[in-house]
């Protein structure tokens, strides 16, 4: 990685150390200057207008008492429960939803690591392979089979498990079903990798020390594996805090989560400050797992290299 | 392994069965000539019939592709550009910005890049009249800066596990850098770049939040026009989309796998 210039021609690499500037300068532009702006209307007075804040140009000449009368924004976020009791809910359904899918996720990885490599390639490919289909279309699909006249409903009803419906639509739990269906392969990927490098051996000398079955998992399968399940745990965790297309599509009218709350507040309520707020705050409590997440990144990249 | 663990089977056969049972049914009650979603009434492609006539439908799917293709592309390009200067060159002036800006958006919440990226186009067209309304162009804008991030860590694992030594030797024959780059090096990022297009080209092709940020009147993608119907419930003729999304990605799936195939011989 490290290899001195002239490998690949001073030349071409002169070409590349140019070229590089076009999607710098469109991430500076369209990634990082979005979030300064973001961060600047969050502190700025809503109006009813077109659009409807303040606009940036008058920043400077608000100059600090511009800065000091805006912190109600934040100040009506703390203020009134609402809000926190729904970042509360949200970090609390995003982590029941990640244990789920860790306990689904766990034994399912571990199995197809224990495979034949064949086999091991075609079940791996089984659980990417929804992913390139519409997320949006997957998450509707359950619709169809959560409804009170859904087909499960409808199965069970005919079995004569159940008289009436289970209502499994439109409340919390069709939103941990969504979040376990739709990112269970994020968690068995890095779970994989993590347990299908795991050295067989050292089971095999915890078995000759005569470790039992489950006694050796814990003790020594578990422990290995834990870099795995932090990152396949972030992975699931942190979009789900901001989840906005499961709740909006099986939660119910009480399921609350910010990626919703947040989307009614732009486009119904139209408050672009407190919508601007409501995201920062959102974006503060994940910079802890995202900054976790990204050092683990960095320490299995080095440690691959 | 000799025993086999009951247990631990029904769990991964759980597992399948609920990656794949959603998607199995939708594409048999796709083919139900019943409205309701329930009640079988027999095989119909009506649905598939009524797709055909919807003009807002067709509007939408082609206003998609279009966005997909011309984003994914420009993903391609820039994200395989980043990923090469973030490898190869050494001392690249603001490394970490660049690696944190490229990576940042894999984990950022859609709703919060969506929101962003609406006031960043409407403080531009305040301050310098660009873009003067929203619509494919800042929708596509916006994909192109996300789908970029995934482009770069497909192209840098790829990069990561290429042997540099075909370049070496192409150099120490004398090849001109440039001749090499385009002989050696893309024909050896191919693979990455086809599969950061196919990527962008999905992730684009299925973004709801985003785009109903950075969209305008007028420009409703394909993702909008669903969820507008589903938020309302089950709608047979989403089911027949959807089992034509799902045929397309099987056609290439399948051709995919018969191409790699093809290649394996001479990569392994």
């Amino acid at each position: 990685m490290n290899e001195e210039p002239t490998v690949n021609g001073g030349q071409a690499l002169q070409w590349l150390r140019r070229a590089v500037a076009l999607p710098y300068l469109w991430m500076l532009l369209f990634f990082l200057t979005p979030f300064l702006i973001i961060l600047k209307i969050s502190f700025s007075d809503p109006i009813v207008a077109q659009p409807p804040f303040t606009p940036l140009l008058e920043w400077g000449a608000q100059g600090f008492a511009g800065l000091r009368a805006t912190f109600e924004n934040y100040a009506y976020l703390f203020q009134d429960g609402y809000y926190g009791i729904i970042y509360l809910s949200s970090l609390k359904m995003a982590a029941i939803g990640t244990l789920l899918c860790l306990l689904l996720g766990y034994p399912m990885a571990y199995y197809i690591a224990r495979q034949p490599p064949r086999r091991r390639q075609i079940m791996l490919l089984a659980v990417i392979l929804p992913f390139w289909i519409s997320f949006l279309l997957r998450v509707y699909a359950w619709i169809g089979l959560l409804n009170n006249r859904g087909v499960i409903n409808e199965f069970l009803i005919r079995l004569g498990v159940i008289d009436h419906p289970l209502p499994m639509l439109y409340n919390d739990f069709a939103v941990y079903l969504g979040i376990v269906y739709s990112y269970l392969p994020f968690m068995i990927l890095p779970l994989y990798a993590n347990l299908e490098r795991l050295d067989l051996d050292l089971l095999e000398a915890a078995a000759d020390l005569g470790a039992r079955r489950w006694q050796a998992f814990v003790d020594v399968t578990l422990p290995l594996s834990v870099p795995g399940i932090i990152g396949g745990c972030l992975l699931v965790f942190i979009p789900a805090v901001g989840e906005f297309t499961i709740p909006a599509l099986l939660g119910g009218a009480d399921t609350l989560m910010i990626g919703r709350v947040l989307w009614d507040e732009f486009f119904i309520n139209r408050d672009w400050p407190v919508a601007s707020a409501v995201s920062v705050v959102l974006l503060v409590l994940l910079i802890a797992p995202i900054m976790w997440f990204q050092r683990l990144q960095r320490r299995e990249q080095e440690a691959a290299s | 392994m000799k025993h086999r663990p009951l247990m631990l089977i029904t769990i991964v056969v759980f597992g399948y069965a609920l990656l794949y049972v959603p998607i199995v049914s939708v594409v048999i009650y796709s083919f139900n000539d019943s409205r309701l979603v329930t009640l079988w009434g027999g095989f119909s492609l009506r649905w598939y019939a009524s797709l055909l006539s919807d003009e807002d439908l067709l509007g939408a799917a082609l206003l998609s592709l279009r966005i997909a293709v011309v984003s994914a592309t420009f993903a391609t390009a820039l994200g395989a550009i980043v990923a090469l200067a973030l490898h190869r060159v050494n001392r690249l002036r603001g490394r970490m910005l660049l690696s944190g800006m490229v990576t940042a958006p894999l984990v950022m919440p859609e709703i919060i890049t969506g929101i962003s990226l609406l006031f960043m186009f409407i403080s531009m067209a305040d301050l310098i009249g660009w873009p003067a309304s929203r619509g494919a162009t800042t929708i596509t804008i916006a994909h192109i800066t996300f789908s970029m991030a995934y482009v770069v860590v497909v192209v840098r694992a790829r990069l990561a596990a290429m042997d540099e030594s075909l370049e070496e030797a192409a150099m120490d024959l004398g090849g001109r850098p440039v001749a090499v780059f385009f002989d050696i090096t893309v024909p050896m990022l191919l693979p990455a770049l086809v599969s950061g297009w196919l990527l962008s080209f999905t992730l684009s092709l299925d973004d709801l939040v985003i785009s109903s940020f950075v969209s305008g009147p007028g420009a409703t993608t394909l993702p909008m026009l669903i969820f507008a119907k589903v938020r309302l419930g089950v709608t047979p003729d989403i089911n027949a989309i959807t089992t034509i999304i799902i045929a397309l990605v099987a056609v290439a799936v399948a051709t995919a796998a018969v191409i790699s195939g093809k290649r394996r011989p001479e990569a392994a």
